[in-house]
């Protein structure tokens, strides 16, 4: 009975361990959460008199958001799928917004102040192009306000309370596009504009009320006609021509319609190059931007043409913005050095100039918005949101940057960790112990009320405060735990930015490209980011820097570049364009002297350059040449192919210039495979044990090698996405390859099974999740592999006379004996991203950590996915801690790392060891960005940041007093018993 | 079966076999029921030239259902040219289901010619690369496509140069070919020339292995847990199995109190001449 009680106890206790949760006073301690929306594409502004100025706006990452005007807050966002692209977004009935997206298949409108999805509609478009939303306002349909969807040449009218298709017009003619629809004010009839193959013209009248047609008419154009067009009255509109060199004026009157071609040279004096026309709303005015400057234009009459304004260098034009019936206003921004000049035209008139300085890493301007207000005296007051090349918005007013958001941060393409700086000694002055001293007691009496249960709700709400801006973790030092690094990534717009893990506050950024851009370098992006070097025994001193490989322009065989950045200031040590493309950067295990790590950037034509270029990191690389292999995943052509370096080169005769050799190729059968996931384990995983024991008391040896790559392959018809093929046509074929050899280790089929795959290699082990057509349900499975060849050391004789084969060196070459062990499971989500977490020993138990569908991150204990696990254990079993083995793998609430934050759009989960052995730090990003620390079986080697010292403290005082007290009374006693 | 007699009928299918090379008959050479096997090229039936490669579609086996097909594998010493090296015998099985798979794969080696010898043993001093393909698809091998495998020449030699291949297939399809020693390979590897200058090799074939079904089983697991709770009761253990836990660290406080009582009453035996000398010292005051 009691041996049945203990083990209870220790079922009990091994299974708190999985229980890993956060008291609600907890959130924030250790982690911070932040949210963007990314680069701004759309911006609608809605500054009624009444209730809060706001922008709504849309972006590149398919996020809708409204924005406080006054200081750039999320006051709600959405975020659509990836296949979701928001195409436009406009205001109705001033309470709602509408978003057309998916190529203009899907109108929704949301709640303005809130945000509440209102209703949705799928409009069912058979051939999605290049839809347009037009609202409009004043159609006299009761209360209602109808929403126009043009798609080639179909309208669709739908109603704006509640989202229902009023009527739908297909004018079903062949190779019409629908350009613009208008209404002239008090008519119940709908113009539509649209070009047919881009030689006709078309005219549609259409009753707004029942999508009747009414009348149309074409005309020949005497030009081909581009896809820009400017509406500039009530009945006239400017398009451009195919060559953008030449105007067409349209007029449609009565039915009727004329067209007038004028060449752009005889409107702007010295044009050259190409055209563009900004979109206008209405009276008689257009602009045109061409390379050198920014033309206005009047339309005077029939046919004449005056040019009423220009702006001589050529900016960044936002649309126009109709201030009265008369006045239209633009902003046009040109970009100098570290300052923008940002000018509002009203009629192609200058009306306002201001110059704003801006911090040089933001780039240029990209796209403006701009809003206008009322000014206390009454006159037109503007403001701008300022897109800049960072991704980064920016509101200005009155010459000032009011507010900026740094939504570059929306879409991290890569990322590593730094070390802060040690921590000097000294300079702490006096004053300052002191305070902190008195600030230190008082928060540990407040901390000690708190445990002895006498603190009032104020204290607690103190306690809470303190805990919140311990200045602790927020130092730019280094700390003995490894808790503060510094988080440095790389956003798609190429900026770099260093976020602190105390508190994800900016520590730097940098935006690198401009200082590339040359002759030489036209266009540079940043593919990766690596560490260069980091702090170790003897770099201690020396500054950790990274390094960033990018390219010069947009195909693979241009040329790339590097640079190195110091991590603690950001600031560019070296820079590098090289004369080589760059396909792969690979990192080696090695350093140079001055502990500069090893890189091989291999180039389109496969050759190997060896970076730094010194004399002794190339001998240290020829020195470890005959061990290095190189392998290459070639999606395109289902080839996976293995290759050694050899000296000499193809393309050039540099000594740091290697020539590759191919040495194997698995070639898998293009009619019944297709390679969609690959994983493999991370260069610098730390693994403590080598062996595991099984519940017999037996010893199996771990088959841990670095070179094990993960495939999944799927049959063709199963490529797309679930449903696309029976289950009988799909299959997932997993694979575990030797890198160096080409060697399949093991090869298993999953019939019935499905992409999308998601995988992680740690240790011995490999967990994938995919889908099961034949069980409509998700599945993880697990493979374990064990080394067989060194199966016959258990003998612990043998140990004892050394006659084992433990440190025999390890080669790949010789035939491995492995054993695989493997389970499936069904698991209930599906997957956006999965990760394992990493310690600085590889001591503590492993978690998998998973992206949810919700956007949420799942530690799930490696435990739950243990191909040991039988339906019935055994009592040794029990002991051991196996769980039985279920179907389903459980998912428990307080598992989240997140909580109850969301990162929207998860993209990516990251996991780096903290010095002390039981934490490792989580960082996950999407649109949103996520940071924690995680103790996957606890803290068992510290103490908590509850832990109160002063109790502590005040109990070994006490103790002391009490010793000394009894020790007095006791000598006291003696003597009175002697004299007795 | 009688030993004489089944030697007898191997001499007889050896003849036949070098009398097929000869007339180039299409008729099947082999037909016993091994997976694989190794075949060990005899240095005695050195010939220079390599043997004639047939085309595959000329390999009608009388059976309707299977045929027999070749291809050969290339190696490449060193950085030279790939050459024919030996030639894999497989049969093709159709099934009725369409599919069609390899079986009975078997592999002749052509003998070293001196050339080659020279090459490999400049690989063995160089501690380089010797390296194999085969076509990845055995049915038409358009001569575009090899699955591809090296291994360092130094891993190859024993007593000969024993080799290992597994050939990975799918259907008929070549995946990969893992090439390698037969056994394990030292490292750091040392020069070691064969004393006999062939190859004795190993062929295995393989088909991916099917991944069990996901178990469904939430009654087995009730049904369990009823048995567990009536009759699977674990095996009664040992009086001092169970309280082990317990009596060991009873035994240790005792032992200690035992030792301490035992000091106690020495201590008391000094002690109790003590205030005997002290007392005086007292009374002098």
């Amino acid at each position: 009975m009691e041996a049945r009680f203990l083990l209870g106890f220790l079922l009990l206790l091994s299974l708190s361990s999985f229980a890993f949760a956060i008291y609600e006073d907890q959130v924030g301690l250790a982690d911070w959460h932040k949210r963007y929306i990314g680069k701004v594409k759309h911006a609608v502004f809605h500054t009624q008199k009444t209730g809060r100025r706001r922008v709504v706006v849309s972006t590149e990452e398919n996020a809708i958001a409204s924005l406080d005007l006054r200081t750039g807050d999320i006051l709600w966002r959405h975020v659509l799928g990836k296949n979701d692209a928001v195409d436009q977004i406009g205001l109705s009935l001033g309470k709602y917004v509408l978003t057309l997206s998916s190529q203009g298949s899907v109108l929704r409108a949301w709640n303005l102040p809130d945000g509440q999805m209102v209703w949705e509609t799928d409009l069912q478009i058979s051939n999605p192009s290049n839809s347009f939303l037009h609202v409009l306002g004043n159609v006299k349909s009761g209360r209602d306000s109808l929403s126009l969807v043009c798609n080639g040449g179909s309208i669709r009218a739908v109603s704006s309370i509640d989202g229902l298709v009023v009527w739908k017009k297909d004018l079903s003619v062949d190779g019409l596009k629908l350009k613009h629809v208008f209404q002239p004010p008090e008519s119940d009839t709908i113009y539509a504009i649209g070009f047919i193959d881009s030689s006709l013209i078309a005219l549609y009248h259409i009753n707004a009320k029942t999508g009747e047609l009414l009348k149309h008419a074409t005309q020949a154009s005497s030009v081909d006609l581009s896809s820009e067009i400017s509406a500039i009255s009530s009945d006239s509109l400017v398009a451009l021509d195919t060559s953008r060199s030449n105007l067409l004026l349209i007029k449609f009157m009565a039915g009727t319609i004329t067209n007038h071609k004028l060449p752009l040279s005889d409107i702007v004096q010295d044009f050259s190059g190409l055209a563009e026309l900004i979109p206008t709303k209405s009276n008689d005015i257009f602009v045109v931007k061409t390379p050198s400057n920014v033309a206005f234009i009047k339309v005077k009459g029939d046919n004449e043409i005056e040019l009423i304004g220009k702006a001589d260098e050529a900016g960044i034009v936002s649309d126009s913005l109709i201030l009265s019936e008369e006045e239209q206003a633009f902003a046009v921004v040109h970009h100098s050095n570290n300052a923008i000049s940002f000018q509002v035209r009203i009629n192609g008139r200058e009306a306002l100039t201001e110059g704003i300085k801006i911090e040089d890493h933001r780039g240029h301007v990209k796209r403006v918005f701009l809003n206008n207000y009322v000014r206390t005296d009454k006159s037109h007051g503007f403001r701008a949101l300022i897109v800049m090349e960072d991704e980064s918005l920016l509101l200005m007013q009155q010459g000032e940057v009011v507010w900026s958001r740094e939504d570059g941060l929306a879409s991290i393409s890569d990322a590593v960790v730094a070390e802060l700086p040690v921590e000097k000694e000294g300079g702490v002055s006096v004053v300052e112990v002191e305070h902190t001293l008195l600030e230190w007691l008082k928060g540990h009496m407040l901390k000690l009320k708190g445990t002895l249960m006498l603190s009032t709700p104020d204290d607690m709400a103190a306690i809470q405060a303190m805990h919140l801006k311990s200045t602790e973790r927020n130092k730019m030092t280094r700390d003995h735990n490894g808790f503060r690094k510094l988080i440095i990534v790389l956003t798609q717009s190429g900026k770099v930015y260093a976020l602190h893990t105390g508190d994800g506050r900016i520590v730097w950024a940098h935006l690198l490209t401009p200082l590339l851009q040359s002759e030489s370098c036209p266009s540079p992006s940043v593919l990766t980011l690596r560490n260069w070097r980091v702090p170790h025994r003897k770099a201690l001193q020396e500054n950790p820097s990274i390094l960033l490989v990018g390219r010069c322009g947009a195909g693979p065989e241009s040329h790339g570049f590097l640079f190195i950045v110091d991590s603690y200031s950001g600031k560019v040590l070296e820079t590098q364009i090289l004369d080589h493309s760059i396909a792969e950067v690979v990192p080696l295990p090695l350093a140079d002297s001055s502990e500069q790590k090893l890189h091989l950037v291999i180039d389109d034509k496969l050759n190997a350059h060896l970076y730094p270029r010194g004399s002794d990191a190339l001998e240290v690389f020829v020195r470890e040449m005959a061990n290095m292999y190189y392998y290459k995943v070639e999606n395109a052509k289902e080839v996976i192919k293995g290759y050694a370096f050899k000296k000499g080169c193809s393309t050039g005769s540099s000594a740091y210039c290697f020539g590759t050799r191919e040495l194997w190729s698995v070639v898998f059968p293009s009619d019944s495979e297709r390679i969609v996931a690959t994983a493999r384990r991370k260069i610098n995983e730390v693994v403590h044990t080598q062996a595991k024991i099984m519940t017999n008391q037996d010893v199996m040896y771990k088959y841990i090698s670095k070179n094990i790559l993960f495939v999944a392959t799927v049959s063709p018809k199963a490529a797309g996405g679930i449903g696309s093929a029976a289950p009988d046509e799909a299959w997932l074929v997993a694979y575990l390859i030797d890198t160096v050899t080409g060697r399949i280790l093991h090869r298993v089929t999953h019939q019935g099974a499905q992409g999308p795959v998601h995988a992680v290699v740690s240790e011995n082990w490999v967990v994938y999740h995919y889908f099961n057509l034949r069980a409509h349900r998700y599945e993880m499975t697990v493979i374990e592999i064990y080394d067989q060849s060194r199966a016959d050391n258990k003998d612990v004789m043998k140990l004892v006379l050394g006659k084992h084969n433990l440190t025999a060196p390890i080669t790949s070459y010789s035939r491995p004996e492995i054993a695989t062990k493997s389970q499936s499971y069904f698991f209930t989500h599906s997957v956006k991203a999965i990760a394992v977490t990493t310690t600085a020993r590889g001591i503590t138990s492993k978690q998998i950590l998973i992206g949810t569908i919700g956007d949420q991150v799942l530690a799930l204990d490696k435990w739950y996915l243990d191909p040991r696990q039988t339906a019935n254990p055994s009592q040794e079993e029990k002991e051991e801690g196996i769980i039985p083995l279920t179907d389903t793998l459980p998912i428990i609430p307080q598992s989240y790392v997140t909580h109850t934050r969301q990162v929207g759009d998860l993209r990516g989960i990251m996991s780096f060891p903290a010095n002390l052995e039981s934490t490792t730090h989580v960082f996950s990003y999407g649109i949103d960005l996520f940071y924690t620390r995680i103790a996957p079986s606890r803290t068992y080697d510290s103490l908590t940041d509850e832990f109160s010292y002063v109790l502590l403290l005040i109990t070994v005082v006490v103790l002391i007093v009490a010793i000394l007290v009894t020790w007095a009374m006791s000598q006291k006693k003696d003597l009175q018993e002697k004299w007795r | 079966m009688n030993p004489s007699l089944s030697f007898l009928s191997l001499l007889s299918l050896l003849l036949l076999f070098s009398s097929a090379l000869s007339f180039q008959s299409d008729e099947l050479p082999f037909n016993d029921d091994d997976e694989f096997e190794g075949v060990r090229s005899s240095p005695g039936s050195a010939s220079v030239a390599p043997p004639v490669r047939r085309r595959p579609d000329l390999d009608i086996s009388s059976a309707s259902d299977s045929k027999s097909l070749q291809f050969s594998l290339e190696h490449s010493l060193g950085d030279s040219e790939f050459s024919v090296a030996g030639t894999f015998t497989a049969r093709l099985k159709s099934w009725t289901h369409g599919a069609q798979t390899l079986t009975k794969l078997r592999f002749t080696r052509n003998a070293i010619s001196d050339t080659e010898k020279g090459l490999f043993e400049r690989l063995l001093e160089d501690d380089d690369f010797y390296t194999i393909r085969i076509p990845s698809n055995v049915l038409n091998p358009s001569g575009k496509d090899y699955v591809v495998s090296s291994v360092r020449a130094r891993c190859l030699p024993r007593e000969s140069l024993d080799e290992h291949f597994v050939i990975h297939t799918d259907g008929v399809n070549v995946l990969s070919v893992n090439y390698g020693s037969a056994g394990g390979c030292q490292y750091p590897r040392p020069l070691k020339s064969p004393s006999k200058w062939s190859f004795s090799s190993y062929t295995v074939l393989k088909n991916s292995e099917q991944a069990p079904r996901t178990p469904t089983f939430v009654e087995q697991i009730i049904a369990s847990e009823n048995a567990l709770e009536e009759g699977l009761q674990p095996p009664e253990k040992s009086f001092w199995a169970k309280y082990w836990m317990y009596i060991l660290p009873i035994g240790f406080v005792l032992v200690n109190a035992m030792a301490q009582a035992a000091n106690a009453a020495a201590e008391d035996q000094n002690q109790g001449g003590q205030p005997s000398q002290r007392a005086p010292a007292v009374r002098r005051r």
